[in-house]
């Protein structure tokens, strides 16, 4: 046959490309009904009538998909080399700068990881084409991000202390209880929970807090691997926020009955994840050398500006703002400082070294915390600057009280009284619970059931929990915060402790000639020039 | 669905050799956004809606340009999306 | 409510039962408007133990390296329990002062305001 006479095909319009690439992949499933085939979409209570009624944001295709993220790594790949070869772990501002990195790989990459699992779930579980191919691409964007931070990391693992254990750490550690938590909370639920939680509220309401401000400050502070693997992590980013509004309006037009639960699930997961993302605001504010904007703008920006316009726009479907927003509006000029406390004065017991904002830096914090931190903060840090001069640094060991929801340390105050920690707690089967907050507790007492069984780790320590195998807890000299240290992957006077005493400020040094806190000069001799 | 509202919508740019004609051309075709450059990366914000356009990007870099290549440079955006061959919008809708 | 869940009537373990502490029970405890201490204090005790003991032995392990501490006087320190007001008798138990296992105890000391009033 030949086609010598026919016209050429019209080439298909992007619309029509996607319509064909996507949506005919699909199919009324015949040897069993499609109930039994998509099994986890009912129980929740969320009712679809059409799934053809998904709209595509980002028209991307399976064959794009892989064309653009091929170019992503390899645009990636070439940074990392170079900054390998190059030994760029040197160029950044100071070892400051590299605790952070520490958090990152501790706290972060795991939850990609997690996240990953959660969207191969969505892409088993949805019943439209659209969303499961979109939940596909996802899943395979999280795995990626994974292992581009790994990779990229890897570098400074070579020379810096609290990276190589981090998987083994994010299942033990106490503070990594909080990220591993949040996650695996949020894929125990059932698919429209966890991607209301996930897509909406995580990725559309708050990540831009971590990629924005925090990853442009890793470029400031010469990092250009870690820039490199976040902005193109944050690429991938703005297709999940797509995502998220995208499926919320899906279920918000559905039917009226799903407006209700979208918004509990969007009051829940907004606390949630804005709790999680607190640790960002110590990372912010005292771990980057130099620094982008404070916290507290970058709240303003990103949830306060950008929230209120995607709020504006949900409100006629009934959707208001997450309850308890208020109180993150309030808790803008106080959550780095407390959380910073925390680190510090539990810093024996954390992976990374904390240390004390300089005088510049207090200086800086004066000028954007002007209503707190002169008040509330800068007698604290200058008392316990004074203790670390007098040689009898501040330290607290006793483990804190956690909240059962978040499992922070219950270290937020009170919304109205900056100087008074925030309790709130409740009774269920004759036990007390405890939270760091109404938004916390409102989470509790709405499911119990679920959060009683909430892994906490001090509570986990003092039940004998967290011993490494064939550790007698009966031996005489048995110490069992020690000895739960070791369990949870953290090597005391290595990993964690002091940053002027630690081997990375003293290899820095070594290595680089350079202070290890440019605000407050060496802490080494200069080296005596071998001869 | 053609109105919008005045909200704030956004997109920001990693700052590289192929986002230089990009940026402009969203300059150019957008009047009323303002541009905010930090390291590394700029962020440009408009009031309810905010455009790019396939031909001005393809004139400023002086070759045929898919507007899905801009998800190689995008570190984030706010409003919904709509996207054809030409344009690649974002809005809130009223 | 209650959770809603693939299994009929999914309810987790109760994962902090007081029997799972090997006799001891945990209790919280907070000094108000001491901020250095960035969070309140969560211990081992054993239900026995006396109030007593508790304010002699176990809070200056604490709280003791607070300059506030030394200057408290403790038959002006204001109690709570949960919240609530109340008035320990020193003599008697933990358990007979009605602090049960995850109880919250807070103390607040009047006059003392912290590092340089700040309420640190």
């Amino acid at each position: 046959m030949s086609n010598e006479n026919q016209t050429p095909a019209k080439k298909l319009t992007l619309k029509e490309n996607y319509a064909l690439m996507t949506r005919d992949l699909g199919w009324e499933t015949s040897y069993q009904p499609m109930d039994e085939v998509f099994r986890y979409l009912k129980f929740e209570g969320i009712k679809i009538h059409d799934w053809e009624k998904w709209e595509d944001p980002f028209r991307l295709t399976m064959d794009a998909y892989w064309k653009y993220q091929g170019e992503k790594e390899r645009k990636l790949y070439a940074i990392m080399d170079a900054f390998q070869q190059n030994n760029g772990q040197f160029n950044v501002t100071d070892v400051r700068y590299i605790q952070a990195l520490k958090v990152f790989i501790q706290g972060f990459s795991l939850i990609e990881y997690t996240s990953h699992r959660g969207f191969n779930i969505m892409s088993r579980e949805l019943a439209g084409v659209g969303p499961r191919i979109a939940a596909e691409m996802q899943a395979l964007d999280e795995l990626r991000h994974t292992q581009t931070q790994i990779h990229t990391l890897s570098q400074y693992n070579r020379y810096f202390a609290g990276m190589e254990e981090f998987p083994y750490m994010f299942d033990r550690t106490w503070y990594l209880s909080i990220p591993k938590s949040f996650f695996e909370d949020a894929v125990t639920g059932g698919p429209f929970e966890f991607i209301v939680a996930i897509s909406f509220a995580l990725e559309y309401l708050l990540t831009n807090l971590v990629f924005m401000p925090w990853m442009s400050g890793a470029a400031y502070n010469g990092d250009m691997a870690t820039v490199t693997f976040g902005f193109s992590a944050q690429s991938d980013e703005a297709r999940h926020m797509t995502l998220g509004l995208e499926i919320v309006k899906f279920l918000l037009e559905q039917d009226p009955a799903n407006v209700p639960l979208v918004q509990k699930w969007i009051d829940k997961w907004f606390w949630r994840g804005y709790r999680v993302l607190a640790l960002v605001s110590a990372m912010m504010d005292y771990m980057l050398p130099k620094r982008v904007m404070p916290w507290c703008e970058a709240f303003e920006i990103y949830f306060e500006q950008n929230g209120g316009a995607l709020f504006a726009d949900l409100a006629r479907y009934g959707i208001r703002m997450p309850k308890h927003y208020e109180v993150a509006i309030k808790e803008k000029g106080r959550i780095s400082h407390e959380l910073w406390s925390i680190f510090y004065q539990y810093r024996d017991a954390a992976g990374f070294h904390p240390w004390l904002p300089s005088e510049e830096e207090m200086d800086w914090f004066s000028e954007k915390y002007p209503d707190t931190f002169d008040k509330l903060y800068r007698p604290r840090y200058e008392y316990w600057r004074q203790l670390e001069k007098e040689g009898r640094p501040f330290i607290n060991s006793n483990l804190p009280q956690l909240c059962q929801i978040c499992q922070w340390p219950m270290l937020f105050s009170e919304p109205d009284d900056p100087t008074q920690t925030c309790y709130r707690e409740t009774e269920y089967k004759e036990e007390k619970f405890h939270f760091c907050s109404d938004g916390c507790k409102d989470i509790f007492c709405d499911e119990p059931e679920k959060y009683v069984n909430a892994w906490l780790p001090v509570h986990q320590i003092y039940q004998g929990n967290c011993l490494l195998e064939g550790v007698d807890p009966t031996a005489p000299g048995f110490n069992p915060l020690a000895e739960a240290l070791k369990y949870m992957g953290i090597k005391p006077g290595i990993d964690g402790g002091s940053l002027s005493a630690s081997a990375d400020a003293h290899n820095w040094e070594a290595w680089t000639g350079r202070p290890h806190n440019s605000h407050e000069g060496m802490v080494t001799e200069p080296a005596a020039k071998a001869a | 669905m053609n109105a919008t509202s005045s909200q704030p919508v956004f997109i920001a740019l990693q700052t590289n050799n192929d986002t230089l004609s990009l940026i402009e051309a969203i300059l150019f075709d957008n009047p009323q956004a303002t541009l905010e450059e930090y390291p590394a990366m700029v962020r440009i914000v408009a009031p309810g809606r905010l455009v790019v356009r396939r031909e001005s990007v393809e004139e400023r870099i002086g070759r045929s340009f898919d507007l899905r290549e801009i998800q190689l440079n995008t570190i984030s955006i706010a409003g919904e999306v709509d996207e054809t061959e030409d344009e690649f919008t974002l809005c809130w809708k009223l | 409510m209650s959770t809603i869940a693939i299994t009929p009537d999914y309810h987790g373990e109760m994962k902090d039962s007081v029997e799972n502490f090997n006799g001891n029970q945990v209790l919280n405890i907070g000094w108000d408007q001491h901020m250095l201490f960035a969070a309140p204090i969560c211990i081992p005790v054993p239900p026995q133990m006396p109030f007593g003991a508790l304010v002699k032995e176990v809070l200056p392990s604490l709280y003791g390296a607070h300059p506030d501490f030394a200057k408290i006087q403790w038959d002006d320190v204001e109690w709570l329990s949960s919240g609530a007001a109340f008035k320990p008798d020193h003599a008697k138990s933990l358990a007979e002062n009605g602090l049960v296992h995850k109880a919250v105890l807070r103390f607040r000391t009047p006059g003392l305001t912290g590092i340089k009033g700040s309420y640190n």
